[in-house]
């Protein structure tokens, strides 16, 4: 039959994506959870099994609650940056002015900056208590200079991250700006609605789907910062900056404790699944076939 | 009509809508202009704006003493190599889902979405002593592998949506005009996914040229790429500003300028298809 011919052809055309993602998925995935009922240092093997020991030490290290407490903040505090930004900023640049499309240039341009580029930049030249711009800044204004890195290290990390991510999340509810319907926001203005009521009926219900994906795929990427933290701060001063894929790294790599680390690997994934269950709803919903 | 704006508003808007440009990517520029910069004007207090005696030094300086070139060339291969092989393995999957859906297609896509939600953190220590022991640590090849792997649901994702809007009966046609299934791909298939293939090449090599977690952990020098090489400055180097300036620069001018022309391909390519 030519229909049960298509079929296997089509079987054999996605086998390739499909067998190697399943590879990728179960294979470390598999061993993470392996590992982490070891008692297994990189440095002196070999390891022995020790049961659910590697996540109670994970869970009641001093390092835990800070770090699960600063991921939240961080994730939290740059979603409130750049959804709020992204709104405001999407609204302008739907208005019409001169030299529209240079100014979306200039706005989008953070997110193509490498993570570590936008860092290094962020801390010395901007964020440095002695020859950073904030610290002339300061200086102009007769205000002593803030060493924002070793004194507010999470919003400082905050700052830089929301920087990246602000031009996505306007780029995408720009997008959907566009396709907002004129004819309905002009017959509201001709019914006498006023902006705000406009933009609390029409734009904002217009933009609720885009609002949900920017704030889901955002927080996928907001809780696995890491080159951020890797190149300023190193998790520090103390805990005050590390979040959970800082203090994973911390414990395998560099305290070679790969038990431990793995079961925190296993807990990071939990959590990323809670975030990726509602994600996945939201796009599949709008997937018709 | 209602929502014609004045000239008066119109300039306003303008000059709020510029100001805001300018200051978003102030990073980016004020990092251009100081690489231009000798390193005493770099740091100079008050700031110098533009009046400075511009000069390439770092620029020299960068490419001379620091193997620039090899960092460069490991970013070009990582990035490149691990989008055209992404794109080998899902072309024929995004191919098949989008010509000949089954009652599973969605299952199969949505299931290799969720592949990407996995935190790399999650299986950091495995990935690194599975390539430890197979002497494949700070290699290009195991970067290629797990780049790709790690986009190959955005590709395949991305494939999708732009095959699908290619209409089925263009082929039907084509197949009532006698064209045998060479002749179709040559001349119909071939230039209507062009573009489509073009922008998920453009997207996934700037996803790839940016990434920061496998490039930081897996590689210390032969296979380090920008993203690590400018790490390498968050040490007492970094006070080196004018140099810095000129590194990061150099490491992330081809991606912005292959960025500014991938703005419909992002939102496309970021949001699964979900936004439009």
């Amino acid at each position: 039959m030519a229909t049960q011919r298509a079929h296997k052809a089509a079987r054999l055309m996605i086998s390739p994506s499909v067998i190697l993602l399943l590879a990728w998925m179960i294979i470390p995935l598999g061993t993470t959870i392996y590992f982490s009922f070891l008692r297994y240092n990189i440095l002196t093997p070999p390891a022995s099994w020790t049961g659910f020991e590697n996540y109670y030490y994970f869970l009641t290290d001093p390092a835990f609650i800070p770090a699960l407490v600063n991921t939240l903040v961080l994730v939290l505090g740059v979603l409130a940056i750049t959804t709020i930004g992204g709104i405001l900023l999407a609204l302008l640049l739907n208005m019409e002015f001169w030299g529209q499309g240079i100014v979306r240039i200039l706005v989008i341009s953070p997110f193509f900056v490498m993570p570590t580029v936008s860092a290094l930049v962020w801390k010395n030249m901007f964020m440095n208590p002695v020859n950073g711009l904030f610290a002339h800044l300061f200086r102009a204004f007769g205000l002593q200079p803030v060493d924002f890195l070793s004194t507010l290290p999470l919003l400082s990390i905050t700052i830089m991250v929301a920087w990246a991510w602000l031009p996505f999340a306007t780029l995408i509810l720009l997008t959907a700006l566009q396709s907002l319907d004129s004819e309905q926001m002009e017959a509201a203005e001709m019914d006498g609605a006023g902006w705000l009521s406009r933009f609390i009926y029409l734009t904002l219900p217009h933009l609720t789907r885009s609002i949900t994906v920017v704030v889901l795929i955002q927080t996928i990427f907001l809780l696995a910062v890491f080159a951020e933290i890797y190149v300023t701060t190193a998790g520090g001063p103390g805990y005050a900056s590390t979040n959970i894929p800082f203090l994973i790294y911390n414990l395998s790599l560099k305290q070679f404790d790969a038990g431990m680390g793995a079961a925190g690997g296993v807990i990071a994934v939990i959590i990323a699944n809670i975030v990726a269950f509602f994600l996945m709803r939201a796009v599949g919903k709008n997937l018709e076939l | 009509m209602a929502r014609q704006t004045t000239t008066g508003q119109r300039a306003l808007v303008t000059a709020v809508a510029w100001g805001i440009g300018i200051l978003i990517s102030f990073p980016i520029i004020w990092t251009v202009l100081t690489s231009f910069k000798t390193e005493a004007t770099a740091i100079a207090s008050p700031p110098v704006w533009f009046s400075f005696d511009w000069t390439l030094q770092n620029y020299i300086d960068v490419n001379t003493r620091s193997d620039y070139a090899r960092y460069f060339m490991n970013s070009v291969v990582i990035s490149i190599g691990s989008t055209l092989l992404g794109l080998a393995v899902a072309i024929p999957a995004a191919w098949s889902m989008a010509f000949q859906p089954t009652k599973n297609t969605k299952n199969v896509l949505m299931w290799m979405l969720s592949t990407k939600m996995m935190p790399a953190v999650g299986v950091l220590v495995p990935v690194y002593m599975g390539l430890r022991s197979m002497g494949l640590l700070d290699s290009r090849t195991a970067l290629v592998i797990i780049m790709m792997l790690m986009n190959l649901p955005i590709i395949v994702w991305m494939l999708f949506t732009y095959f699908r809007e290619i209409p089925g009966e263009i082929l039907e046609a084509a197949r009532m005009d006698g064209a045998n299934l060479r002749n179709e791909i040559i001349y119909v298939l071939t230039p209507m996914t062009v573009p489509g293939i073009a922008s998920t090449l453009l997207l996934n090599v700037i996803l790839a040229w940016n990434e920061a977690f496998w490039t930081l952990n897996l590689t210390t020098t032969n296979a380090a790429p920008l993203t690590a090489f400018i790490a390498s400055f968050s040490s007492p180097q970094g006070l080196f500003y004018a140099k810095l300036s000129a590194a990061s620069t150099m490491a992330i001018a081809p991606i912005l300028i292959l960025g500014w022309f991938s703005q419909k391909q992002l939102v496309r390519g970021l949001t699964f298809g979900a936004v439009k």
